[in-house]
């Protein structure tokens, strides 16, 4: 701290005491309010405060929270500080907020939204930047995803000394990372296809087999990966194996670990070092969270867009436990609803669905055209007071998520 | 790949005497048990997910594919009429940004509601498309995604012949864009469309992103329109195209006009999606390939309905 400039100083300072004030007054958790007013006194904080640290940054559609938590939990096996924006506040005044309050840490971990990764890339100057996927989300306001990749891909380009660690089975991460001069690549699967039937080189449709996906025309194809998450084990770059065992649910959550475990050998934490911390990871910003509510157990899965809510439905408790399903269309959200007709519900078959939420007459019209019988609701107590006892899990978008977890408490 | 749960009556008359059976069962709403019978097939396949399965299975269709006769009569509601009503998804895998699916469920639904039995088939940019289908379905897109479609769509000639023939076809933003003589390429050059709707269209000075209402042309006997817009696209009407409606809220093509048809040719800058939204318009489809269409009992319309009203008063409109 003591070696920032005064200015960033006094703006570091600045921010903390309004995200203090923020989270007292119970508008949030403070993280951006701080940095934006540190942001405002100091346009280069960020570069100041991410300098002479080993910053990693990790992007992507799905899983930036939850994969910043693991290889934040995968980096502490140094046993050193690690800075991270933990609670998804992941533009610029965001993460330098998480770096102002922990300024002696000599590790940052910062989920970075993907509009703005080549702007930290150039602020942070990061040893390590994690691409996650990319998938359809908030088509109102957002850009066109092969767009997204072609901004990375120049971003990477140029990105010295840097290891980027991607998912090689999403063609589209596939093509961005493809223009870095280091890459890890990781077989971290992916199970929506919808955004990526063609070529992102040249437009032709893609080949799949279950050996990866090929363009027939260019000849772009599945890199050769040196991570491979099998199964529910982890097969790492020396070729041996172990099993995941996560405390978090579901393959996507398996294969954001085996990508935190493929960041953290980068800085020398080892499989049998980071992984029991990944297992004690039980929950992210309320997600996955189990709380007690009226005698039920209730737990929160929080997913914002069709390839979200299928990894959502991977993790349901066994048929017939009930699901309540929110959705709103604020701006977070996305205000256009037509993405619920994305996704497959008939896999809900054999449970209650209970439908909740601003837009629930959009979900309930989309229920109804695959044959799910569902419920309307008022809210979530609602629908714990039609569920007979025992579970109830709960699957939200961004806002209805926030309202909901407002009502059940925070836990963390 | 057919859902036969009611036969189909053909008949030697024009398609406007087709009387329909009634649906096979009561409509429950939200709490019944409808069965797990899926109308589908290749959608069952394409969204379980399962990279192994083959999305479209066009050769098996024998009745799509057979390219070298193109005989009108063979269409939906002529005579010699196959049993089932054959809606061809066209280019999923580069038109379907914004849950254009939901177009095939629901007119694959309020179909099967009256009994019509459905084929429904999903067409791959690398696979033919099939020319005797009934009812052609083209989604919306990026950019990129947009320009490639056309390219090909060009190329095949399917839809084109299709069109020619007397087939529907039912486009949403970029592929509404793609049925005219042009549209603007990603820095706004113009890229040649399929030319089967007099309409030319280039790139706006900004993005057109919102809630939608228009007043349809009352010669449709159709709603009024509720849809969600979301493109940057400028649409200019030619002497041989009627535009749909007249947008009250919203953008449209630009001109206060919103979407555009020609006889059985018709396209939208609404998604929704725009059947979801507008049940009216999926019927209207429906009719003409098959006639006059029984009204549905209104249990079967309740959440549509609701979600119009909801949207509409949510807008003021």
């Amino acid at each position: 701290m003591s070696k920032l400039p005064l200015r960033a100083r006094l703006a570091t300072s600045l921010s903390g005491a309004a995200g203090r004030v923020s989270r007292m007054t119970g508008r949030g958790d403070g993280s951006v309010i701080g940095g934006v007013l540190g942001l405002r006194v100091e346009p280069e904080l960020l570069r100041l405060l991410a300098a002479d640290r080993q910053v990693v940054l990790v992007t992507g559609t799905n899983g930036k929270t939850t994969t910043t938590r693991l290889i934040t939990a995968a980096l502490g096996a140094l046993g050193q500080d690690v800075a991270s924006n933990a609670f998804g506040a992941n533009m610029e005044a965001g993460l330098a907020s998480a770096l102002g309050r922990a300024p002696d840490a000599p590790y940052a971990v910062l989920e970075t939204d993907e509009r703005y990764l080549p702007a930290v890339i150039a602020a942070t100057q990061p040893r390590v930047v994690v691409l996650l996927n990319l998938s359809r989300d908030q088509m109102d306001r957002a850009a066109e995803i092969w767009l997204t990749a072609r901004r990375w891909r120049a971003a990477l380009a140029n990105a010295e000394g840097c290891v980027v660690v991607a998912n090689a089975d999403d063609p589209l991460i596939a093509w961005a990372a493809s223009s870095a001069p280091r890459v890890t690549w990781v077989a971290a699967g992916q199970r929506w296809h919808e955004d990526s039937w063609c070529c992102p080189e040249c437009g032709s449709h893609l080949q799949r087999d279950e050996l990866g996906w090929r363009c027939g025309e260019c000849g772009f194809a599945r890199p050769s990966t040196r991570w491979v998450l099998s199964g529910d084990s982890v097969i790492d770059d020396s070729g041996q194996m172990r099993e995941l065992a996560l405390a978090l649910p579901g393959r996507a959550n398996a294969s954001n670990a085996v990508i935190a475990l493929a960041v953290a050998s980068h800085f020398g934490a080892t499989v049998d070092q980071a992984l029991p911390r990944l297992r004690g990871v039980k929950s992210v910003a309320g997600r996955y969270t189990q709380v007690q509510r009226q005698g039920r157990l209730v737990r929160l899965l929080l997913a914002k867009n069709p390839a979200g809510w299928l990894e959502a439905f991977d993790v349901l408790a066994p048929i017939p436990v009930p699901v309540l399903l929110a959705v709103n269309a604020q701006t977070p959200d996305g205000k256009d609803t037509s993405w619920l007709w994305d996704v497959d519900y008939r896999v809900l078959l054999g449970r209650p669905v209970f439908v909740t939420g601003e837009r629930r007459i959009d979900l309930a019209l989309r229920l109804e055209a695959d044959d799910v019988p569902f419920q309307l609701v008022d809210g979530i107590d609602d629908a714990i007071s039609r569920v007979s006892g025992g579970e109830l899990d709960v699957i939200a978008n961004y806002t209805a998520f926030q309202q909901i977890r407002a009502l059940v408490g925070r836990t963390e | 790949m057919t859902d036969r749960v009611g036969k189909h009556a053909a008949t030697e008359d024009t398609a406007e005497t087709v009387i329909l059976p009634a649906p096979r069962k009561p409509y429950e709403n939200g709490n019944g048990d409808y069965g797990a019978d899926l109308p589908l097939r290749r959608a069952a396949g394409r969204h379980a997910g399962d990279p192994g399965v083959a999305r479209t299975d066009v050769d098996s269709l024998s009745s799509l594919t057979n390219e070298a006769e193109p005989d009108p009569v063979a269409r939906a509601g002529g005579a010699g009429r196959p049993s089932a009503l054959r809606l061809v998804w066209v280019y999923p895998d580069l038109l379907s940004t914004y849950g254009d699916r939901g177009n095939l469920l629901v007119l694959a639904r309020r179909a099967r509601l009256r009994g019509i039995d459905i084929e429904a088939v999903e067409v791959n940019s690398d696979q033919p498309v099939p020319r005797q289908g009934d009812i052609y379905l083209l989604g919306g897109g990026e950019d990129l995604p947009q320009i490639l479609a056309a390219n090909r769509l060009r190329n095949d000639g399917g839809v084109v012949a299709a069109a020619e023939q007397g087939a529907v076809v039912f486009a949403v933003c970029a592929g509404y864009q793609v049925l005219g003589h042009a549209f603007g390429g990603v820095d706004g050059e113009p890229v040649a469309g399929l030319g089967v709707l007099d309409i030319t269209s280039g790139r706006g000075d900004r993005r057109g992103v919102g809630e939608l209402v228009a007043d349809v042309d009352p010669a449709l006997s159709v709603p009024r329109f509720t849809g969600f817009e979301n493109h940057q696209g400028v649409t200019r009407l030619g002497s041989g195209a009627r535009p749909l409606a007249q947008v009250t809220m919203g953008v449209g093509n630009g001109d206060g006009t919103e979407g555009a048809y020609a006889g059985k040719i018709l396209g939208t800058y609404m998604h929704g999606p725009a059947l979801a939204r507008n049940p009216g318009l999926a019927d209207l489809l429906l009719s003409w390939v098959v006639g006059r269409l029984a009204p549905l009992d209104p249990e079967a319309e309740e959440w549509a309905s609701q979600l119009r009203a909801e949207r509409l008063a949510a807008v003021g409109g």
